[in-house]
């Protein structure tokens, strides 16, 4: 099943090993439906996003970027999600500069226990994705 | 400042550079560069050169930039108030040493931007023969004829909103203490500006704008806080960060990798823009990094030596973070 409208988009989504990855595990095993835009990456920790990596993305040529880690307070590393809710937040915030909407990215948590949760998040960001269509990204064909 | 008073400050600062000369390996100063309407970075060793010392508002390099190579000298170092915040976050991240450095303060009421002076002049761009800094105007005469600009135009957007004209840190003070600029627009007035624009606007406009980029890395060699310079990532094949090709996108890249490694240390001293060959505004960046961080997390850096940045450190339950719940 792909998007709600459209043809299917490519959505990068970064999860971290311990509890997001799980949970998307989690509603395959419970065989939830889920859109499939979504290819997910799987990092040791949320602690690991480098603002970097999901500029890089955009650029690139992803639709939209999701990154998803353990619930705060509950990170395997007890505190890597607390970093990277502050960098994600000011990167999130400077998106609109650049010319990209913000509602490309968002950053979430989830655990290995709630697939449930995790197909709600897939399929809400997955839908807002649609409504923005395609990304104009920084095409390469703009080279000078 | 104008002429009379910068004189006697001038001669208080070349007394002192003098005095304390003898106990140091360097004193990094201004000094009369290729024109009358250029400074360049003056490294003196020998008191003879101290007399070659020069300050106005032509003095616009920050010289911290060239702190963290000098680590294992006894420095001297002019700083503006702009500049001393780069030193503060200098010795916040450890990167040079306070027993070693001598920081001879300099309060300033703005510098000139010489990419807005020679807009103002565009069809006399050849040999400056003399430059009279008034307190308001400044008269610039060229082969052909003199022109009268007015200060206020020519300063850079740092100074404009400028809130730390005195040095936050310094041994020796010279000059008189300066207020703080009282931006009618508001501090971010040129992000409020951006931000009228629509998203497709933007792009636009940058893409617009990097397209002239040269990818020279002037920026990053003149940002004090760009420490990694030969080890910087956008040099390494692996991870290859940056591909070669010639385009906006690698062009824009580059520019975030800046601006995201200077997040939360970024201390504002415009030197990445004003050493653009390009006239690219790459300041704009980091200003709304700094601005989105002080809203967050109300930290301004390069004010406080003993600090924590705020991208490396974090609070159980962030005050100004909410949880967008799905």
């Amino acid at each position: 099943m792909s998007g709600e409208s459209g043809p299917e988009l490519r959505i990068i989504g970064f999860l971290c090993n311990w509890c997001s990855y799980g949970g998307a595990d989690t509603a395959g095993v419970g065989r939830m439906a889920q859109p499939t835009d979504l290819r997910i990456i799987r990092i040791p920790c949320t602690g690991r996003m480098d603002p970097l990596f999901v500029l890089r993305a955009l650029f690139d040529g992803a639709d939209g970027v999701l990154v998803s880690g353990c619930h705060p307070r509950d990170c395997h590393y007890t505190e890597g999600n607390f970093y990277a809710r502050r960098r994600l937040e000011m990167l999130k915030r400077f998106l609109p500069l650049l010319g990209l909407d913000d509602k490309r990215f968002e950053y979430t948590w989830v655990s290995a226990s709630e697939g449930q949760r995790w197909q709600t998040v897939v399929t809400r960001f997955t839908e807002q994705v649609h409504q923005l269509g395609p990304s104009p990204g920084i095409a390469k064909e703009c080279a000078a | 400042m104008f002429e009379g008073e910068a004189v006697t400050t001038l001669d208080e600062l070349k007394r002192t550079m003098k005095e304390k000369l003898p106990e140091l390996d360097v004193i990094i100063a201004w000094g009369q560069g290729f024109d009358p309407l250029h400074a360049t970075p003056l490294f003196i060793r020998d008191a003879d050169q101290v007399e070659q010392a020069v300050w106005n508002p032509l003095c616009v390099h920050n010289l911290a930039t060239y702190l963290p190579w000098l680590k294992d000298k006894r420095v001297g170092v002019l700083v503006k108030g702009c500049d001393s915040r780069s030193v503060v976050q200098l010795l916040q991240e450890g990167l040079i040493d306070r027993d070693r450095l001598t920081v001879f303060g300099l309060p300033c009421s703005g510098v000139l931007d010489l990419s807005k002076v020679a807009e103002r002049m565009p069809d006399d761009l050849g040999l400056v023969r003399e430059v009279d800094l008034q307190q308001d105007q400044v008269e610039i005469t060229t082969a052909k004829r003199t022109h009268t600009l007015e200060k206020r135009d020519l300063l850079p957007t740092k100074c404009l909103v400028c809130q730390y004209p005195n040095p936050v840190i310094a041994d020796h003070v010279f000059g008189e203490e300066r207020h703080p600029a009282d931006p009618e627009q508001g501090r971010y007035f040129d992000l409020e500006e951006m931000e009228e624009r629509s998203l497709q606007e933007r792009m636009e406009y940058w893409k617009q704008e990097l397209d002239r980029c040269i990818r020279c890395y002037a920026c990053r060699n003149a940002c004090p806080l760009c420490v990694c310079q030969d080890h910087c990532i956008a040099e390494t094949r692996d991870p290859n960060w940056l591909r070669q090709e010639d385009t906006v996108r690698e062009k824009l890249m580059f520019q975030m990798i800046h601006a995201m490694h200077l997040a939360g240390r970024c201390t504002e001293c415009g030197e990445c823009e004003r050493a653009c060959p390009m006239g690219i505004p790459v300041f704009t960046f980091k200003r709304q990094l700094n601005r989105d961080l002080q809203e967050l997390f109300g930290y301004q850096a390069g004010t406080d030596p003993t600090a924590v940045p705020p991208l490396m450190t974090f609070r159980v339950d962030e005050e100004n973070i909410k949880d967008r719940g799905w």
